[in-house]
Formats: structure tokens, C-alpha cells, sequence
């Protein structure tokens, strides 16, 4: 019993950095920008996480440094794509470039020194019940950050004027202008929103997952994340069963590979990728609802002609 | 102007002035506009009339001038800034989500913060006392173009203003749904809006409006009221009437002369919801002639020109012949073997690929119609005469540059377009189309190309020229037919054409008006 509580842990810890940056480049999309810059804010967020914790001793002065520093790095993709209108393509991917290797520099010495860990939660008589006491009230804060978001961003989109704002601007940005909508301000908002998710998610790797620092510690997870936002059609809790999904496979294949079953590893490597493409391109077959969602002026320059 | 002199306007407009680069699309332009008037603002396409409304509107932001609101002087810096003083707007291109819901497109911009059930109910309210029945619920995407217009005019209405500004509402309209539309007009009215009405169709103007402002170049040539000007009188206004510097000797001996492009009952059926369908248009341009087609735009003669050139192919083979030649089944390449050239209206992206040399660009054109001369034994380019062509194309055509051989998106709009139309008359083409020659080009270069149009025609080759410039096909054209919702009339001889009959054709009204219009005053 043990054994298969903690395993679904596991799997809850490896879905909550992708549902978290995923959820945040999803509100970017929905507006409309395609920041492709995710792994580069997640590893700003991991080193920011990782450092913060070991100068001051303290996890939580982390976790905040992780939000901030994927925030700000976003804001640099802001100024660059929205005031300065580049190509939002080349610019994420440099970001992601960049973002690699200042982290790398940032993080030389912190190589191979143990890191603060995030305590998980223990609420009394909560956390006892046996089986669900553990999985609902016994994890990290990130996780329950991670369901919150998801839940506040399904909100916010589809219940409030703010986030119909929101995605008529992802709709058609040349129609919000004609209709006095600040577009360039939501999209420098949603923007920073996304980086501060990315952050968030970055620092649950060095403050969670593995609270350490190794160089390239994302390991990709950004990328996965950008591919999660697609393949749930920009839908939020399309996103969280993705997101899921990855996890459990990941987990799954990971033991497994321990248990010696005899088929290529490589092959157990690859289905956590192949299991939450099908099923979301399962979810995602009607396509006229795809249309829908899909965000119209993805990756397109907004420049108002005066 | 005389009209209430003394009541203080609701819209007063002084010396508003925009810049794009070096054309002035407004000119000092001086517009008053009453309370409870509704007032046309009459001008050919390109005469400035959208970049005015913009700039009533605040999406664009005038270089000079003042706009005057209750007799305040006010600065509209965007679009909220309109919306707050009390200015509303339906665009000609419409400014709806298609992701989205009627609903939630009209509570897009209201201000009041209303849940979208409170705003589909008044919607749906304010639409069926006005006659315009709409389905808040419904998906944009789904929608027609004319459903997709009462969207725009509830979401105007729901915010109450006293102006509200229509850009060219009716030229996506069908009748029934324009008759429609002046019937809620009329009503606004008698409510005390004031109606900004922008419109090239003459009739309808002379129907609904009290008073009109004419542009022309971007700058006011007239105020009127319509009902005392006949439509001729407004097409007059509207197109005006200059000196011409091309040269154009009568061509005689036309009626003897064998037919190089004929296009006989050509039909085609739209190919997205927003294309014209053709019907049944029937054209004959004989050898020594130039035979220009007016119309407004989005008549359907972009349809036409990718029927002709061969870019969308004729199940009839018959309905366009070249040379006496049956050429609708054949593509772009084949019907240049059989001598036509054609000029697209685009000109990067389509007339020329942009990132390609010069050279490059006539290689691509000309390759199977000049494979002796252009490409060698065994497939190999042959770079030189291409070279030495591309250079004689440049000096032909005084193409100014500033490379011996500079990439297409190197080139000024005008030059580029020299080029591209030097690259086909350097063929000597027996039948030349020619889409809009001169968008966008500067006087001096349109001269050139309009002369060296009339030069091909004389030297007995057919010439098709597609025109939305009135002023152009009069100066190059031995006859003009007129292309209204794709259906193109009867070629008449330049002697009989006048920018009366013609003006009226382009707005849709039958010929035989223009007689009883000139009996009438």
C-alpha cells in the first residue's frame, strides 16, 4: 500500500513543473504571443530557487526568488517582442539559449552542494487518513499552487471580462485595437504571467524535485510544456490531464526499466511523449472546437499603424 | 455649408491632415456634421475617406488639424477616447472575433462590466426592435457577412452614441439586407443621432442623405446636399476630371481587326464565402486595341484576372480563347506559349519573387517562352543573356536602382512595377492583362507605363487593362466595360464614355439611367 501511495506521489511531483509552466504559457497564448523562451525562464527559475535557498537557509525565500527571476526574464522577451515587435519565434529560442547558459554561469558554484527542500505539508488528522491523507494533505506547496492555478486560469479565461479581453486579443489583436482594448499592455502582462509560472516550475525542480543544481537541470521540460499547451488545444484542464498523463508515464516506464522488463529502454523513454500526444490528439479530435481555441494572431507582431 | 449656421455642429472637423510617407491621404480636410443629420462623405476608392474616419475614430492620429466636439476641441487619441465622447463606429472590415460569440463580441466593448447572459438578453431586444433579428448565442465564424454587419450595429447602438460613423455598410450587403439597414437609419435619425455615412454609391446617398462631403486626391472638392444633385451630378463631383499627358492616337480600322483574346460566357462559381462569383461575362479585345475594365474594388475582378492568366483553370476550355486558340483548360505557362502576358496586381509575392534578383525574377517568368534564348543544352542557366536582357529591360523602361542587379524587394513600388510590366512587353506579346498597372505608382512612372501600354496596342498586339482609376482608363482605353458584382457591361467606345455613365455603371445603376437622370435635370 505503501509502495503505490508513493508512487502516485512521485507521479504528482513530475507533473507539477510541466502543468505549471504549461498553465502559464497558456495564458501567453491565449493572448496571442508565442513565447518559445519557456526552458530558458524555467532554468532562470531553477537556479534562482536553488541559490536563493542555500545563501539565506531558507526554501521559501527561494521559491519566491524562482518567481521573480522567470518573471523578469520574461520581461525581457516582452520589451523585445511587443515594444520592439521581433520575430517572437527567434526570440524565444534565444531566450531559451540564453537562459541555459547564464544559469550555467550563475550556478558554477553550486555544483554538488545540497540544497533546501520545501517541507511537504502535514496537517493533523488530515495527513493520517490512510491512502488520501497523504496524496490531498501531504504534499509539497507547490502542488497545491499547481491545482489552484489551474484552476484561477479556467476561471479567469472563461468566466470573467478580464479573460475575454484576453482572448478576443488572441483572437484578433487588429480587432481589440479597433475596439480601444490595450493590447500591447494585456499581452506585457500575460507575458510576465507566463515567465512567473515558468519560474515557479523551475524552482519546484531545485526545490522538490531534486534539491540540487545541476547545469541543464530542465532537462527539456520547458519544450514538453509548449508541446502539452498545443496538444490540449489551449484548454486548462486539457493541459492538467496531459500534464498527468506525462507523469504517470514517466514514472511508470522509469520502474519499469528497474524491474528489467525486456524491452528497449529506449523505447520505455519515449512513451510518456507518445502516450500524451495520443491521447490528447484523442481529446482534441473535433476539430471545429480546436478552431475555436486556437488562438488566431499566435506569433504575430502587433504594430498599430498611426 | 449653409445648413444651420447658427446651432453649434455635433462634429466639427479643421484642416485635418494625415501623412503616409509622401502621400497626403488627407489634405486639410474642413467637415460639420449636425445633430440629428445623416451625412455622406461621397469619394472614389483611395480618395481618403477611411483614413478620415480613422482618424474620427482614434485609430489613427492626425499630423495637423483640429476636431471639434459640441463646439470643445478634442484630442481622440484612440478608440476609447471616441467611444467615451460618444462616437461609434461599424467598420468596413469588420472588427469581430470569430472565436467568439455574438454575445461576447458586443460585451467585448461595453464598458459597464455586465455578465455576458445580461448583454446577450439586451442584445437580443435592441435587435428585434430594430428589425434586425441576431442569435446572441451564435458563433461569429458562423455567421454571414450580413449577420456579421448587425453585430457591429447593435454592439454601436448598445453603447448609446450620438455619432455613429458606417464605413462603406452596403458594399457587402445584399439589396434586401441594404434596405434593411436604411430603414434602422432612417429610425436612428428620427431619434436624433447624427449618421456619418461613407459611400460610393450614389444612389443610395441621394436616398438617405442631407447633406454631403465629396473627396477626391484626399482633399474636399464639394459640400452638397444630394437631393438637390443629380447622380451624375455626385459622379462628376466624385471623379473629377484633369489633363492627361499620355498620348493616345485614335486607333482606326478597329472593327476589321481579328479578335487576339476573346472570353466567351465565362461563369465561376465563388471560391471562399467572401469571392465574387462571375457570371456569364463575355469580352472580345481585338488586335490594336486597349480595352480597359472599371469597377469598384471587390467586384469580382480579381476572380476574373486569375480566370484569364490561367492561375485558376476554366472547366470550359472555350470561355477564354487566345489567339483563336480554346486556352481555359490550359495553366499560366501554356497560355504564354500561345502569346498572352499577363500583369498580376500584386506586385512582390506574386508579380515578382522578392528575394530574388532581377534577372531571376525575368528567368522565372519567361523560361518556357524564351527557353532558346534563356536556357541552355541540357537544362543549364544561361546566365549571361539572361543578364544582358534584364539590363535592356531596365533601360527600356528607365527602371531606377541602385545595384546593377538588385533583388526585387530592393526596388521602389513604382520601379519594380516598371520592370515587371517591361519583362512581358520586352516579349512583344500578342495579348497583354494587365491587373491595376499603376497602384500605388508615382505620376512620372505611370505615365511610362500607361504610354508604353498604348505603344504595345498600336503596334498590334490586344491589351487588357483591369483599372479601380477612372482617370487611367480614360487616358489608355479605346473602349471601357464596367465590372459591378461580377458582371461586366457592355464595352463602350471612349468617344461615347463619360465619367458620368461610367461613374453610375461602377455603382451599380443600369445604363439606361443615366438618360433619365439627365431628363430629371
Amino acid at each position: 500500500m505503501d509502495i503505490t501511495v508513493n508512487i502516485l506521489m512521485t507521479i504528482a511531483t513530475a507533473a507539477t513543473p510541466l502543468l505549471i509552466a504549461a498553465i502559464g504559457e497558456l495564458v501567453v497564448e491565449r493572448s496571442g504571443v508565442l513565447n518559445l523562451g519557456v526552458e530558458g525562464m524555467m532554468v532562470m527559475g531553477t537556479i534562482g530557487g536553488f541559490g536563493a535557498a542555500y545563501l539565506t537557509g531558507n526554501p521559501w525565500i527561494g521559491l519566491f526568488a524562482g518567481i521573480a527571476l522567470g518573471a523578469i526574464f520574461s520581461l525581457l522577451f516582452a520589451v523585445m517582442t511587443l515594444s520592439l515587435a521581433t520575430n517572437q519565434v527567434a526570440t524565444g529560442l534565444s531566450l531559451t539559449i540564453l537562459g541555459l547558459g547564464l544559469s550555467g554561469m550563475m550556478g558554477t558554484n553550486f555544483v554538488g552542494l545540497p540544497g533546501e527542500r520545501l517541507p511537504n505539508l502535514y496537517i493533523p488528522v488530515l495527513t493520517d487518513i490512510p491512502v488520501i491523507g497523504r496524496l490531498l494533505f501531504g504534499q509539497d506547496p507547490i502542488f497545491y499552487m499547481s491545482i489552484v492555478l489551474v484552476i484561477a486560469v479556467a476561471w479567469f479565461l472563461f468566466r470573467t471580462r478580464t479573460g475575454l479581453t484576453l482572448r478576443s486579443i488572441g483572437d484578433s489583436h487588429t480587432s481589440a485595437h479597433a475596439l480601444g482594448i490595450q493590447v500591447i499592455r494585456y499581452r506585457y502582462l500575460a507575458v510576465v504571467f507566463g515567465g512567473a509560472c515558468a519560474g515557479l516550475a523551475g524552482a519546484h525542480l531545485s526545490l522538490v524535485y531534486t534539491p540540487q543544481w545541476v547545469e541543464n537541470m530542465t532537462a527539456g521540460r520547458g519544450w514538453i510544456a509548449l508541446a502539452l499547451v498545443v496538444f490540449a488545444s489551449w484548454r486548462p484542464l486539457r493541459v492538467l490531464a496531459g500534464a498527468y498523463i506525462f507523469g504517470a508515464v514517466w514514472i511508470g516506464q522509469l520502474h519499469a526499466q528497474a524491474f528489467g522488463i525486456p524491452v528497449p529502454s529506449q523505447f520505455l523513454s519515449s512513451l510518456p511523449y507518445l502516450a500524451t500526444i495520443v491521447v490528447l490528439v484523442l481529446i482534441s479530435r473535433n476539430k471545429r472546437l480546436t478552431m475555436m481555441n486556437t488562438p488566431a494572431s499566435l506569433g504575430q507582431p502587433f504594430v498599430p499603424d498611426r | 455649408m449653409s445648413v444651420q449656421e447658427n446651432a453649434v455642429n455635433l462634429l466639427e472637423v479643421r484642416g485635418l491632415t494625415k501623412i503616409f510617407g509622401s502621400l497626403k491621404a488627407c489634405d486639410h480636410i474642413d467637415l460639420a456634421i449636425a445633430k440629428g443629420e445623416i451625412h455622406a462623405l461621397l469619394g472614389e476608392n483611395g480618395a481618403g475617406k477611411s483614413t478620415l474616419v480613422k482618424m474620427l475614430f482614434g485609430s489613427l492620429e492626425p499630423n495637423a488639424g483640429d476636431i471639434f466636439w459640441n463646439g470643445q476641441k478634442v484630442n481622440i487619441a484612440n478608440p476609447g477616447a471616441a467611444k467615451k465622447l460618444g462616437i461609434g463606429m461599424v467598420f468596413q472590415h469588420f472588427s469581430l472575433f470569430e472565436a467568439l460569440t455574438a454575445a461576447e463580441n458586443i460585451a467585448l466593448s461595453l464598458d459597464d462590466g455586465a455578465p455576458i447572459g445580461t448583454i446577450a438578453a439586451k442584445a437580443r431586444a435592441l435587435s428585434y426592435s430594430y428589425g434586425l433579428p441576431l442569435d446572441p448565442e451564435s458563433l461569429v465564424g458562423d455567421l454571414s457577412v450580413g449577420e456579421r454587419q448587425r453585430i457591429e450595429i447593435i454592439r454601436c447602438l448598445l453603447q448609446t452614441p450620438q455619432l455613429i460613423i458606417l464605413d462603406e455598410p452596403t458594399s457587402v450587403l445584399t439589396p434586401q439586407e441594404a434596405d434593411k439597414l436604411f430603414e434602422t437609419l432612417e429610425r436612428l435619425r428620427s431619434e436624433g443621432k447624427s449618421i456619418l455615412y461613407i459611400s460610393h454609391r450614389l444612389e443610395e446617398v441621394k436616398r438617405m442623405c442631407d447633406r454631403a462631403t465629396v473627396l477626391r486626391h484626399g482633399k474636399v472638392v464639394g459640400h452638397c446636399n444630394p437631393r438637390e444633385e443629380t447622380a451624375s451630378s455626385l459622379a462628376r463631383m466624385m471623379v473629377g476630371n484633369e489633363v492627361h499627358a499620355v498620348v493616345r492616337q485614335p486607333v482606326e480600322g478597329i472593327d476589321k481587326a481579328q479578335s487576339l483574346l476573346e472570353i466567351v460566357n465565362l461563369s465561376r462559381q465563388p471560391a471562399t464565402p467572401f469571392s465574387i462569383p462571375l457570371k456569364n461575362i463575355n469580352l472580345s479585345v481585338r488586335a490594336g486595341e486597349v480595352i480597359g475594365i472599371a469597377g469598384v474594388a471587390g467586384n469580382g475582378q480579381g476572380e476574373f484576372f486569375e480566370a484569364v492568366s490561367g492561375e485558376v483553370l476554366q472547366q470550359d476550355a472555350a470561355s477564354v480563347r487566345i489567339r483563336g486558340k480554346n486556352a481555359g483548360g490550359l495553366t499560366i505557362t501554356g497560355r504564354r506559349l500561345l502569346g498572352a502576358a499577363f500583369v498580376p496586381e500584386e506586385r512582390l509575392g506574386h508579380g515578382a519573387a522578392p528575394r530574388m534578383k532581377l534577372s531571376e525574377n525575368l528567368l522565372l517568368s519567361r523560361h518556357a517562352t524564351d527557353g532558346k534564348m534563356f536556357v541552355g543544352t541540357g537544362g543549364t542557366v544561361n546566365s549571361s543573356s539572361i543578364y544582358s536582357a534584364a539590363q535592356r529591360i531596365i533601360e527600356v523602361m528607365d527602371v531606377r536602382k541602385s545595384a546593377p542587379d538588385p533583388e526585387a524587394a530592393a526596388l521602389s513600388g513604382g520601379n519594380l512595377q516598371k520592370f515587371i510590366v517591361g519583362r512581358e512587353l520586352d516579349r512583344k506579346p500578342a495579348v497583354m492583362v494587365v491587373n491595376q498597372p499603376t497602384w500605388g505608382v508615382d505620376a512620372g512612372a505611370a505615365a511610362h507605363i500607361r504610354q508604353a501600354l498604348i505603344e504595345l496596342a498600336r503596334s498590334g498586339s490586344a491589351v487588357l487593362v483591369i483599372s479601380q482609376d477612372l482617370d487611367e482608363l480614360f487616358e489608355i482605353s479605346d473602349s471601357i466595360a464596367v465590372m459591378h458584382n461580377g458582371e461586366l457591361s457592355r464595352p463602350l467606345p471612349i468617344a461615347e464614355a463619360t465619367f458620368e455613365k461610367i461613374g453610375l455603371l461602377m455603382g451599380g445603376a443600369e445604363p439606361g439611367h443615366t438618360e433619365h437622370a439627365a431628363e430629371v435635370a
